[in-house]
């Protein structure tokens, strides 16, 4: 075998390699979709297309109100989440990249294991509690414990960010008589706007991922989110569920995570290497 | 020499007042967040602990007693809680270890295709991009017994197990759970580690392959040593999330057939059941359980992440 032609072989075999990867990954969501455009009768036929394609199961669950409203319950959630964090966040951020502090070490490390905690240890006593002083049920009783976990994630992105922004810019204002605060919040937020949009991104998105406390928090539609919504729709047995309007359901919120992942790729990946490797 | 030993003692003291101006302003920004964690984080686990160790009246609520470490005997001795025990740790071995081996290999092959590289990075971020929720339902269509795609190809290849209901029997359905966690967590796996790839200098193959060295040797010698770190890293992160996985099987079984896990046992003793004692100490051991293992984690394998964080500063 001459060097060109094993160089052709491996050529070939990587783009196989690659059409592999793409296949296994998006196969999955492309079944879902075409599920989602079959009528009740070619629900029980696996064609790879829709004999006859139809956009019922999406007209049928906008007509249904338990959705659009988990639609507004997980916008409302997963927006307050995300802004609280991002604003908290940020100034622990700036402390832990910026001054000079006793224990930052160790506050890092309370951060981190926090983050690693399973979130049932925290819906347990929390569902307790919240029966108890009627936050049960409630938008702010669904944002707190989801801080629990979206908080440190902001804090390490922001704090790696942070930490990357040229000193001398900072030190320059604080010539010309700017606040240590003011310098932060002039000159460290606008630069780290990266690093923000990036922080904000990976919190929104787990917030609107989040499922247990979505689940154990809440009891009736009106401030179910849609996580927790679309499991309720599957049925209280296994296999009795209305395939074709929760597939639709399913796409109707993916979508505009992967358009918003397609849009960031770039930021979301530096987020997830930022906030995983420089621990 | 006495007017600059002055000079220096005033920039001495301005200096200290600097540091202590900067330790207010660093407690004051960092308060609000850590307040916020040891409301919703710190304290509950804290009253987690109590709840465990206290019975609950079902029939006149807020009536509790005081019975010590009664609803762990009760716990350690069903063989529910066992049973979660295995499931979760045999679902967290199989399922890492898998994404692993596809995520290095996925790496491997995108750090390789150059053309289209940004394009395969957003490929790739599309199982990671969809909810856990949906994920399930994703491969519920795909295993469904009737319409489902698996079910449907098997039959019509004339290959057997076409007629197998997949989540409807033990020991498939656990697969067919880790094959939807594969799907969607190998690409971030894939993502962390072609981070690593990318750190390697490539003259270091360069050098080896002059030497003669087989792409076996290369990858045996140069790559895994090098990404040490970034596997280390991704293993921890994925294996802490594996233990205490609750959506996927909540969504995808409910827990039937084999793949009750402990965060999914717990839950159910609390919310369904009402058993707020049981289900307190379920969780607590639950938690126990993913503290062991991150502890086993940083005493074997985080002398890596320790050495590349001081790296870092």
């Amino acid at each position: 075998m001459t060097a060109q032609r094993r160089e052709r072989l491996g050529q070939a075999a990587l783009w196989l390699a690659v059409a592999a990867i793409v296949v296994f990954c998006l196969f999955p969501f492309y079944w879902l979709i075409n599920t989602s455009l079959k009528t009740g009768a070619d629900l029980s036929s696996a064609n790879l297309l829709p004999p006859s394609p139809t956009l019922d199961n999406y007209t049928s669950i906008f007509k249904d109100s338990a959705f659009t409203m988990a639609l507004r319950n997980s916008a409302i959630v997963a927006g307050s989440v995300t802004v609280v964090s991002l604003v908290i966040g940020s100034f622990a951020g700036y402390a832990l990249a910026r001054l000079h502090l006793p224990f930052k070490f160790l506050i890092l490390a309370i951060l981190l294991s926090i983050s690693t905690f399973p979130p049932i240890a925290i819906a347990a006593p929390i569902f307790e509690i919240w029966t108890d002083i009627g936050l049960y049920n409630t938008y702010p009783g669904l944002i707190l414990p989801s801080l629990a976990f979206g908080l440190p994630l902001t804090v390490y992105i922001l704090a790696s960010f942070f930490r990357d922004i040229p000193r001398e810019l900072e030190e320059a204002a604080l010539i010309d008589g700017a606040t240590r605060f003011q310098a932060f919040r002039k000159i460290v937020v606008p630069l780290g706007a990266p690093g923000v949009v990036t922080a904000g991104l990976l919190v929104f998105i787990f917030a609107w991922n989040e499922f247990l406390f979505a689940i154990t928090l809440t009891s009736t539609p009106d401030r179910r989110p849609v996580p927790a919504a679309i499991a309720f729709f599957t049925g209280s047995t296994q296999f009795e569920i209305p395939l074709g309007t929760i597939s639709a359901a399913s796409v109707v919120v993916t979508v505009p995570l992967i358009v918003l992942v397609l849009i960031f790729q770039r930021r979301i990946v530096a987020g997830l290497t930022a906030g995983a490797v420089k621990g | 020499m006495e007017a600059s030993a002055e000079r220096l003692r005033s920039a001495r003291g301005s200096r200290r007042s600097v540091f202590r101006g900067e330790r207010r302003l660093g407690a004051a920004m960092l308060a609000p967040s850590l307040i916020v964690i040891a409301l919703v984080a710190a304290y509950p686990i804290i009253y987690a602990v109590w709840l465990s160790l206290n019975e609950y009246s079902v029939i006149t609520p807020g009536l509790s007693r005081f019975v010590g470490l009664d609803n762990y005997s009760e716990a350690l001795s069903s063989s529910a809680f066992w049973e979660a025990m295995k499931t979760t740790l045999l679902f967290t071995v199989i399922s890492v270890g898998l994404e692993l081996v596809i995520g290095l290999g996925m790496a491997m092959i995108m750090h390789r295709a150059f053309r289209g590289r940004a394009l395969l990075r957003a490929v790739v971020l599309v199982p990671w991009a969809i909810l856990t929720v949906v994920t399930a339902i994703t491969w519920r269509t795909i295993f469904e017994p009737e319409l489902g795609f698996v079910n449907t190809v098997l039959t019509s290849l004339g290959l057997p197990g076409g007629d197998v209901v997949w989540l409807g029997e033990e020991g498939y359905a656990l697969a067919a759970m880790i094959l939807a966690d594969v799907w969607k967590t190998a690409p971030f796996m894939a993502l962390l580690l072609l981070a690593g790839l990318q750190g390697i200098p490539e003259d270091v193959y360069d050098a080896a392959k002059v030497d003669g060295a087989t792409a076996w040797q290369r990858f045996r010698s140069i790559t895994l040593p090098l990404l040490a770190p970034a596997i280390a890293v991704a293993l921890i992160f994925r294996t802490l999330d594996a233990l205490r996985i609750f959506d996927l099987p909540y969504v995808l079984t409910k827990g039937a057939n084999g793949t009750e896990t402990l965060s999914l046992l717990a839950q159910k003793e609390l919310v369904v059941n009402r058993n707020t004692g049981l289900g307190s100490a379920l969780a607590v051991l639950t938690f126990i359980t993913v503290m062991t293992v991150s502890f086993l984690y940083i005493r074997f394998i985080g002398g890596n992440i320790r050495a590349l964080a001081e790296e870092e500063q």
